[in-house]
């Protein structure tokens, strides 16, 4: 059927079937897929990134701190946006710790590229959406306390990839213990090979060895 | 009234011709863009445009970070396809440093660029019947689509629009368990989606009246104008990167390059929507056919990437055109010359010459038929 | 008789009358002129016949105002919520009910803006301008019929002044667009002009033909006329018979173009020249221009439910227990929303192109409608005609013959989507 005015009922079809059918819709299916904000939160998926965290392991953020203030994501970070201070000790002496650490998350881009320079598993994507402020400025650089989120928090955003980070650290942990344990051992022997000798040469009583 | 007092051009206008500046504020110049306009009566009789209006530095600041770092920033060009932007920077950065890339992540670009391309080509549909006045029907049915592109893009890269996706030698990271069924799943719904719109759209009178035979491009101009992408194809001319160039997986895949023959802005309409059913075949058997495997060439260290000192141009084919990066490196840690070829800046150096004897309204409709992103001109 | 058992007397005469809601707001009128007489002879004057008149009128003046400002603010939220509908949204539905306050939030939104006069404008003509725009519009309805007997103004000419009033708000268009002193407020408004002289002709010839058949200028006659059935049931509206129906699309065309609705929105195309003559506005003088447009817009579609639609006939003999005037409204609104339904759907003609297609094709087709009717006239004798297969094939196949090939050679011919073939290259 092509006389002239068909392609314009034509359209009117289609949108006279969009009245229709938007009444009829089941919400969010085929034609209403607007989410009524303030009442309907997004159920975001694991993957969705807005702003960097800092995760801390145990209950008190200070001590369970994984960052340690190496300064690679403020190097990498392409809109410069991270801001870092190292900690001293009593001594004046820089220790491995934060003093300061802030994200200008107005700034911010949230291209995930800290996260994946950080060789500590310690800076994550976080999920938030809502982080507007009356001011320009002071609201919307988050600093360490605003920042530092527990691994409980990142496993209840990313379960994933929040179990794998664990699996790494713990191998990574295992993997220096066993390190640690052989380098021990290692010692151990050579000590206990010297004690021989000694003993051999002197033929005296040996101190036992401490395993450590 | 001083209307006919000249204020852009140079010279004194004739006693009936009306200036105008339209933009950079003005609702259909598709973001910060600015056109001089002489008119006599509604006929454009000269047209200037001045761009700038969103320039943002990208190229030097490319140049003054890390190799890895301009890739957030690419994201940045064309926003509505940026996952196309990262595919060309990190092919110009293989070509410079001579880098493979793994099986499964060239057929994750492919999928990702051409869902970019779809939503691109989708969304293209209702900005075009926005230019033509019409209220914002197609506009929703588009967005409506483009949002469930988007929200599988979210799953898969973390972000909606400024992916971020790929790396040198491949992609950030794998699919999430699932993903590739939910991607067929949907994609499967989208042809009965084109077909609607082409219902609604494309035999309606007013938009034919209003599309054909307006800022017709002849084939010759459109070449001589360094034009790419559909606006090329429609004014016949076949030029495809995918097929010319056959980078990544395109050689194995089976699609058809359609091409106009009037050039016409109906034509640039129409193959906007003839190039989403071609990507719709890539798509379905790119998600067919994907291999498992690793996703990144492990031997490259994104952080502290150091190519070789060289230069070298790669492109792709954007939804937009050729897209491009021209690089040179002196064998640091930071890009030497970091240059962007943008399809849609080259694609509007022609919109005067398509304008000319044109009524105003229709200077609308031929620089929404163009499809250009200020992001990208303005870099 | 005290006062208060006069107006305790006129209470219950007055409760009493919705026992009868068809003749209700006309025995309403009635009974405020009894009362009005009977308290003045409480008073002990007689009251004179002008001053009686002069109450009522102005009653019926707050009447008419109340109505079609009510009218204009519930269209104002349930065309945004039909048009959210039809691209797939809920639309406003955050103040009140369901949204339905939200012309209340408008209308504060409007008050309390600044209102801005560019400082190179003609400042009284800009300030005029609103005022000169909505005084015509707002008298408009008083020619219509609202039910039967329900006009206030019962002219034996009313079409015709319906017309001459409704052509005023284009110079207030042109006003607005010259007084702000803005290139593309001129241009909306030589586009205004444009488009009234382009889009009258076809709107009046079309109104005309009814007329001819009608025999009457009045729409009391007009809408008289249309009343009773044909084939025991049928309507005999205007609208049912070839040429009414095919009137009836060109007025309707017409209408859209004189409210400047989609796709005429030519005058304050938002994607072209930002708002047109309204581009310099803001504030209240912006919601006075909006408020014109929609009760000119309610007014002309009343017209068009009058000359084609029956007017206030119930449709089918079994729902006339329906006073009159509620099928008046059920149609206006009806027209209405078919208006939101065309601006949800339709692209936005070019100015040549819709010269072109008022001249080339909505005038002759307005003329060959007129031949239909003649033809439809004297073929069936007058009034018999309704009954005649000789008026009816005569008739039908005037229109028909002339729309095919009015049409195929103003659109088809020149545009289509089948004279493209696109190449594929493998």
């Amino acid at each position: 059927m092509n006389f002239p005015g068909s392609g314009i009922i034509k359209g009117m079809a289609v949108t006279a079937l969009n009245i229709v059918g938007s009444y009829f819709d089941r919400a969010h299916a085929k034609r209403l897929i607007t989410e009524q904000y303030p009442e309907e939160r997004p159920k975001l998926a694991e993957a969705s990134r807005s702003f960097p965290f800092l995760v801390f392991d145990g209950d008190d953020p200070e001590k369970g701190i994984r960052c340690v203030a190496c300064k690679i994501c403020e190097k990498e970070c392409p809109p410069q946006c991270i801001y870092i201070v190292k900690d001293t000790d009593a001594n004046g002496k820089p220790i491995m710790r934060p003093k300061v650490f802030d994200i200008d998350i107005s700034v911010c881009m949230g291209c995930q590229i800290c996260v994946e320079s950080c060789p500590f598993e310690s800076i994550r994507m976080d999920n938030i959406y809502e982080v507007s402020g009356y001011d320009r400025f002071a609201p919307l650089v988050l600093h360490k306390p605003q920042l530092l989120k527990s691994n409980a928090y990142y496993h209840g955003i990313r379960p994933t990839e929040a179990a794998a980070t664990d699996a790494r650290i713990e191998a990574a942990r295992l993997r220096k213990e066993a390190a640690a344990k052989a380098a021990a051992a290692k010692v151990a022997a050579a000590k206990a090979a010297a004690a021989a000798k000694a003993a051999g040469e002197k033929a005296a009583e040996t101190k036992p060895t401490q395993p450590e | 009234m001083s209307a006919s007092s000249s204020n852009f051009f140079s010279g004194t206008a004739d006693a009936g011709a009306l200036e105008v500046s339209l933009g950079p504020h003005h609702p259909s110049t598709h973001g910060v863009f600015r056109m001089n306009v002489r008119m006599e009566g509604e006929t454009v009789v000269k047209l200037q445009p001045v761009f700038g209006y969103l320039h943002r530095n990208h190229e030097k600041i490319a140049e003054k970070n890390s190799w890895l770092a301009a890739m957030p920033y690419t994201d940045r060009l064309d926003y509505i396809c940026s996952g196309t932007n990262n595919w060309a920077y990190a092919v110009a950065v293989e070509k410079l440093a001579g880098i493979e890339v793994p099986e499964r992540a060239e057929y994750l670009r492919v999928i990702v660029g051409e869902m970019t391309r779809l939503q691109n080509h989708t969304a293209f549909l209702g900005f075009i019947l926005g230019d033509m006045g019409a209220w914002g029907s197609a506009l929703m049915y588009a967005f409506r689509e483009r949002e469930k592109i988007l929200d599988l893009f979210e799953e898969l890269t973390g972000a909606r629009m400024m992916l971020n996706y790929a790396r040198f030698g491949g992609v950030r990271c794998d699919t999430p368990a699932g993903w590739l069924d939910k991607a067929r799943a949907y994609l499967a719904t989208y042809p009965a989606f084109l077909d609607e719109m082409e219902q609604f759209l494309t035999g309606n009178e007013i938009l034919l009246s209003r599309l054909q035979g307006v800022g017709v491009l002849s084939a010759q101009r459109a070449i001589n104008g360094g034009l790419s992408g559909p606006v090329l194809r429609a004014s016949g001319v076949d030029y495809d990167i995918r097929k010319v160039d056959g980078y990544s997986i395109y050689p194995r895949l089976k699609f058809r390059v359609p091409r106009g023959e009037v050039g016409d802005c109906f034509d640039r309409f129409m193959l906007r929507l003839l190039e989403a059913r071609e990507s719709l075949k890539i798509l379905q058997q790119a998600l067919d056919q994907i291999p498992e495997g690793p996703v990144v060439n492990p031997a490259v260290k994104q952080r502290g990437f150091k190519p070789p000192a060289g230069e070298a141009y790669g492109r792709i084919e954007g939804p937009k055109g050729e897209l491009g990066f021209h690089l040179v490196s002196n064998g640091t840690e930071k890009p030497y010359r970091y240059h962007v070829r943008p399809p849609s800046l080259i694609n509007l150096t022609l919109l005067e010459e398509m304008c000319l004897g044109t009524k105003i309204a229709d200077v609308m409709v031929i620089l929404g038929s163009i499809d250009i992103v200020l992001g990208e001109v303005d870099r | 008789m005290n006062f208060f058992a006069l107006l305790k007397d006129f209470l219950l005469q007055f409760l009493g009358l919705f026992k009868n809601l068809e003749t209700l707001p006309v025995e309403c009128m009635r009974l405020l002129r009894e009362f009005l007489t009977k308290l003045g002879e409480l008073c002990g004057i007689t009251m004179p016949q002008w001053a009686l008149d002069t109450v009522s009128a102005l009653v019926l003046i707050v009447a008419i105002l109340v109505t079609f400002l009510v009218l204009f603010a519930l269209m104002s939220v349930f065309e945004r919520k039909l048009l959210a509908r039809a691209q797939n949204r809920y639309g406003p539905n955050r103040v009140g009910p369901f949204g339905l306050f939200q012309p209340v939030a408008d209308g504060i939104k409007m008050l309390t803006k600044e209102d801005l006069v560019p400082r190179a404008a003609d400042k009284v003509v800009h300030y005029l301008a609103p005022i000169v725009m909505v005084a015509p519009a707002l008298m408009l309805p008083v020619f219509l019929p609202f039910g039967r007997g329900m006009v206030a103004v019962d002219l034996s000419v009313g079409i015709l002044a319906f017309f001459a009033l409704g052509a005023g708000t284009e110079l207030a268009v042109f006003m607005a667009g010259w007084a702000s002193n803005n290139k593309y407020s001129i241009l909306g408004a030589m586009r205004a002009i444009a488009q009234m002289i382009s889009y009258e002709l076809p709107l009046v010839t079309s109104a005309l033909v009814v007329a001819l058949v009608a025999g009457t200028l009045s729409p009391t006659g007009i809408a008289e006329a249309q009343s009773g059935y044909f084939c025991g049931f049928l309507p005999k509206w205007f609208v049912c018979t070839p040429w009414g129906f095919a009137a009836c699309v060109l007025f309707y065309i017409g209408a859209l173009s004189e409210s400047n609705r989609c796709p005429f929105d030519l005058p304050e195309g938002e994607s072209e020249i930002i708002a047109g003559h309204l581009t310099e506005y803001s504030g209240f003088k912006y919601a006075i221009f909006f408020m014109a447009e929609y009760v000119g817009m309610f007014a002309v579609n009343g017209l068009l439910v009058t000359l084609f639609l029956g007017g206030y006939n119930a449709p089918f003999p079994f729902l006339e227990w329906v006073p009159t005037w509620c099928w008046f409204f059920i149609k206006l609104w009806a027209v209405a929303l078919s208006m939101v339904w065309v601006r949800t759907t339709l692209p936005r003609f070019r100015i040549d192109q819709m010269m072109q297609f008022a001249w080339k094709f909505l005038l002759p087709m307005s003329f060959v409608t007129l031949l239909a009717a003649a033809a439809w006239y004297y073929a069936g004798q007058g009034p018999k005609a309704w009954m005649s297969p000789a008026a009816w094939s005569a008739s039908a196949l005037i229109v028909l013959l002339s729309y095919l090939l009015l049409g195929t050679f103003c659109f088809t011919r020149r545009h289509s989507a089948t004279n493209r073939r696109y190449l594929f290259s493998e």
